[in-house]
């Protein structure tokens, strides 16, 4: 663990007279398991929206692995080497599950057809879903689609990954099944920034975690100090 | 250049009834695709049907405007099957419906251009009424009484949604399940019904509208296509959901072309809403007031 | 790629079929209506690129063709320009006016397109309808110039003409679908903010599908003024045009190349017969009608209904 892979300075964002994100900085080591709580509506996913390209911020910078990504758009920044999964899914329904892995297999890591397929069959094997490659991808279950949606994003080749809520709504047993794939996926040496509301789990999971509330962090620190702390509680429990 | 100050100054006083008249056409749509983002593309062809039915009203000795208000339930009612419909078949189904939705409209519009021409045939029509063919002195400047009265109508009919919507209780459940749905659900509201009741709203406005589209001059069955542009063009100056904007947005369209009009002529007249709209969409695509 | 030839095949066949009933005694009136539908196939082909395959919503179709059409007009009015010429030059301006449309409004929300590209047919009829040289709003005659060896009259070359430009853009689209474009296009039509995050550069593929959508469907233009001898703004920007080319992906089948053919052939002639033996604007609420039907019951069109009876019939085995 060494280099900051992400630096977030001073990021603000706002809809309307709504303020979404208010000054917001933080750093993510590489090879770090990093966790991102806050209740609803604290801008959790406008911030991952913001450091994937799905919008743009308003101030301040962004940097990935020394670069200033702010101006990129999302493909671009993808093709650098962030990746992410969907809160609520997003394959892509008409086609196989297969075929939405080859999508950032030949957009991202610029494989030829051939060599796309097989690697996306690979990819699947490993994680648990190849029975379905040949499946029409909106057929899945709710836990299929947050392992298409992680195995997906493994396509891409991410240096970071970032899964927003990839858990939510899922079964004990489901929860660890997707927790031991991000374990894994960390293992090899993949940066990992956790949004969850499933507390277990980012405790667990998480080697550091920030709290957001409002739109500003209100708490940064291991998870054991993190539960703890009366500001995290007066956010989820309400003033 | 031969410049006459006057002329100009009559252009704006024409181009702010002609451009209050658009603010209120276009206020249907200000809910239905503004607030809603149902892709009503059929909204100006709804409206042009509400001219011929008030066509035919008139044809009884009915006042147009009378007849408008008289059909706004009617069209009310037309509005909330129409949403039915469309929720049922495209809306539920999530973003897989969004092509077809767009496709259904456009449809739909072109069903009732094509069956006005077969019921009217192409020619034009007009009502008659007291106050058409007759001009107001001004001064020095003489505007046709039935610019005035459909500035007048279109004044009472925007305010009257603008209070509505920011007053009343289901008016504000209206903008409330534009912005944050969830929310509104975890109220113990039901989106679905709320929406429907808007959507039969604008329709029923655009009764009125159409009254006043057949006041304001004659009609025809391709009526509709160069009020997509005008409509759009507004709705997206105004910015996506404000009413006020609406009005503001209708005075630029209105006062542009009441200059172009009497600068270029009329075969250039129509081309500046969708001018206006191309820029818009190009340069500030959010509009004046956008969300 | 693997199965290549039998398309290949089959579209030799296509023009080597299209050259010999050219050059047989066909009734004159078959090549007139023929040419009519094989227009249909290049545009609703055309629509499908951007439309079917992308999922953005072309209105506009009318404008692109009718611009292709004046193209075609001011060539051969200023330069005496042959055919072929005329054709790409056509293709040419109106890529290029879906290049600008795209770029001024794919950046936006598909609704915003689909209006933008209404707003293009006004513009550029209305300019056509201010500019003299090509006869403004009352149009212009058009001199044919003699027909070439070994057709026997102009009618029969332009059908000949169209054959060959209908296999060109079938042939385009079906590149584009089966390669790495066409599944980023599909990617945009099913999850454009997915596709965005896993590298799919979506503006970019966006303006090369509306910018070769807008050639193929000025191409199919440029042949209308010999055909009808006259050109004029209200009939070549009819909205015609731009129902037909929605409508017949949508009842055909807008995920294959195949479905604007068959939707662009049975609603073509359909078009024909009723035009001809009830009226023109039964015609058109006939294809209004069809085009509700179809995207409410049958959002698949007709291929989609035969997989499905096909599938059918597999299991009730």
């Amino acid at each position: 663990m060494a280099a900051p892979l992400l630096q977030v300075r001073g990021v603000s964002k706002h809809f309307g007279g709504f303020t979404a994100l208010s000054e917001v900085s933080l750093e993510v080591v590489e090879g770090e398991r990093f966790g991102l709580i806050g209740p609803n509506g604290s801008g959790k996913t406008t911030l991952i929206n913001c450091v994937s390209g799905a919008l743009r911020n308003e101030g301040g910078s962004i940097v990935f692995r020394g670069e200033e990504i702010s101006r990129l758009a999302a493909y671009q920044r993808t093709r650098r080497g962030i990746a992410r999964s969907f809160q609520i899914p997003r394959p892509f329904h008409s086609m196989s599950v297969l075929e939405n892995l080859v999508v950032p297999l030949e957009y991202v890591v610029h494989l030829n057809d051939a060599d796309a397929h097989a690697e996306a069959l690979r990819i699947l094997k490993t994680i648990g879903l190849a029975d379905k490659a040949a499946t029409l991808s909106n057929r899945l279950s709710q836990v299929e689609l947050r392992k298409l949606e992680l195995a997906r994003a493994m396509a891409a080749r991410p240096r970071l990954l970032i899964s927003d809520e990839a858990m939510a709504g899922l079964a004990g047993n489901e929860v660890d099944e997707v927790l031991e794939i991000l374990f894994k996926l960390n293992e090899t040496g993949i940066t990992i920034i956790m949004i969850e509301h499933i507390m277990q789990a980012v405790m667990r999971f998480s080697q550091r975690v920030i709290c957001l509330d409002a739109g500003k962090i209100i708490c940064e620190g291991t998870p054991a100090s993190i539960v703890k702390d009366a500001e995290v509680q007066r956010a989820y429990l309400g003033a | 250049m031969a410049f006459s100050f006057e002329l100009l100054l009559e252009a704006i006083l024409f181009g702010v009834l002609l451009g209050c008249f658009y603010a209120a056409v276009s206020i249907g749509l200000s809910v239905s695709f503004g607030l809603l983002d149902v892709p009503h593309v059929a909204h100006p062809a709804i409206m042009v049907l509400g001219s011929y039915c008030t066509y035919l009203l008139n044809r009884y000795g009915l006042d147009p405007i009378v007849a408008g208000i008289a059909l706004m339930p009617l069209f009310f009612i037309l509005g909330v099957a129409i949403y039915r419909f469309y929720y049922e078949t495209f809306e539920k189904r999530g973003s897989e419906a969004g092509v077809r939705g767009l496709a259904f409209f456009f449809g739909l519009a072109f069903i009732i251009e094509v069956g006005l021409i077969l019921v009217f045939g192409v020619d034009q029509r007009m009502v008659e009424a007291a106050y058409i063919g007759r001009s107001l002195a001004l001064g020095e400047f003489r505007i046709p009484w039935r610019m005035v009265v459909a500035f007048g109508v279109a004044l009472v009919l925007t305010a009257a949604l603008t209070i509505y919507l920011s007053r009343t209780f289901t008016g504000r459940a209206i903008k409330a399940v534009a912005q944050d749905e969830p929310a509104l659900r975890l109220m113990g509201a039901n989106p679905v019904r709320i929406k429907q009741w808007a959507f039969g709203i604008a329709t029923g406005v655009t009764a009125l509208a159409g009254a006043m589209l057949i006041v304001v001059g004659p009609v025809e069955p391709s009526l509709d296509r160069v009020y997509i542009g005008r409509t759009f063009a507004v709705v997206v100056l105004a910015g996506l959901g404000s009413m006020t904007g609406t009005l503001a947005a209708g005075l630029i369209l209105g006062i542009s072309e009441s200059i172009v009009l009497m600068q270029f002529g009329a075969s250039w007249a129509p081309a500046v809403a969708f001018g206006l709209l191309l820029v818009v969409l190009g340069i500030r695509p959010q509009g004046l007031f956008g969300r | 790629m693997r199965r290549d030839w039998p398309f290949w095949a089959g579209a030799a066949a296509t023009v080597a079929l299209a050259a010999a009933v050219g050059l047989s005694g066909a009734n004159e009136y078959f090549f007139y209506a023929s040419f009519v539908v094989l227009q249909f196939v290049v545009l609703a082909t055309a629509w499908n690129i951007l439309g079917g395959y992308a999922g953005y919503v072309n209105f506009g179709t009318a404008a692109f063709f009718g611009i292709g059409a004046y193209t075609a007009v001011v060539l051969f009015k200023a330069a005496g320009a042959p055919l072929a010429v005329q054709i790409l030059a056509a293709a040419a301006i109106s890529g290029l006016l879906g290049f600008g449309t795209g770029l001024l409004t794919l950046r936006l929300r598909g609704i915003f397109f689909s209006i933008a590209t209404v707003a293009v047919i006004f513009i550029m009829e209305t300019a056509m309808v201010n500019w003299r040289y090509v006869g403004g709003a009352t149009g212009v005659q058009l001199l044919r110039p003699p027909v070439m060896e070994p057709f026997e009259s102009y009618t029969r070359m332009l059908f000949v003409v169209m054959a060959i430009l209908a296999v060109i853009a079938v042939s385009i689209a079906r590149y584009i679908e089966v390669s790495w474009i066409g599944r980023g296009l599909r990617a945009i039509r099913d999850s454009e903010e997915a596709a965005e995050c896993f590298g799919v550069p979506t503006l970019q593929l966006k303006l090369f599908a509306c910018t070769v959508s807008g050639a193929l469907m000025g191409a199919a233009g440029a042949a209308m003024p010999m055909y009808m001898s006259f050109i004029e703004p209200p009939s070549s920007f009819s909205l015609t045009y731009s129902v037909s080319a929605l409508a017949m992906p949508m009842i055909g089948g807008t995920s294959h190349w195949l479905g604007p053919v068959i939707g662009a052939i049975l609603l073509g002639s359909v078009q024909q017969i009723v035009t001809v033996t009830i009226s023109n604007e039964i015609n058109v609420l006939v294809v209004g009608v069809l085009l509700v039907v179809f995207v409410v019951a049958a959002p698949d069109g007709i291929l989609g209904l035969l997989k499905r009876l096909k599938w059918l019939l597999r299991s009730s085995r």
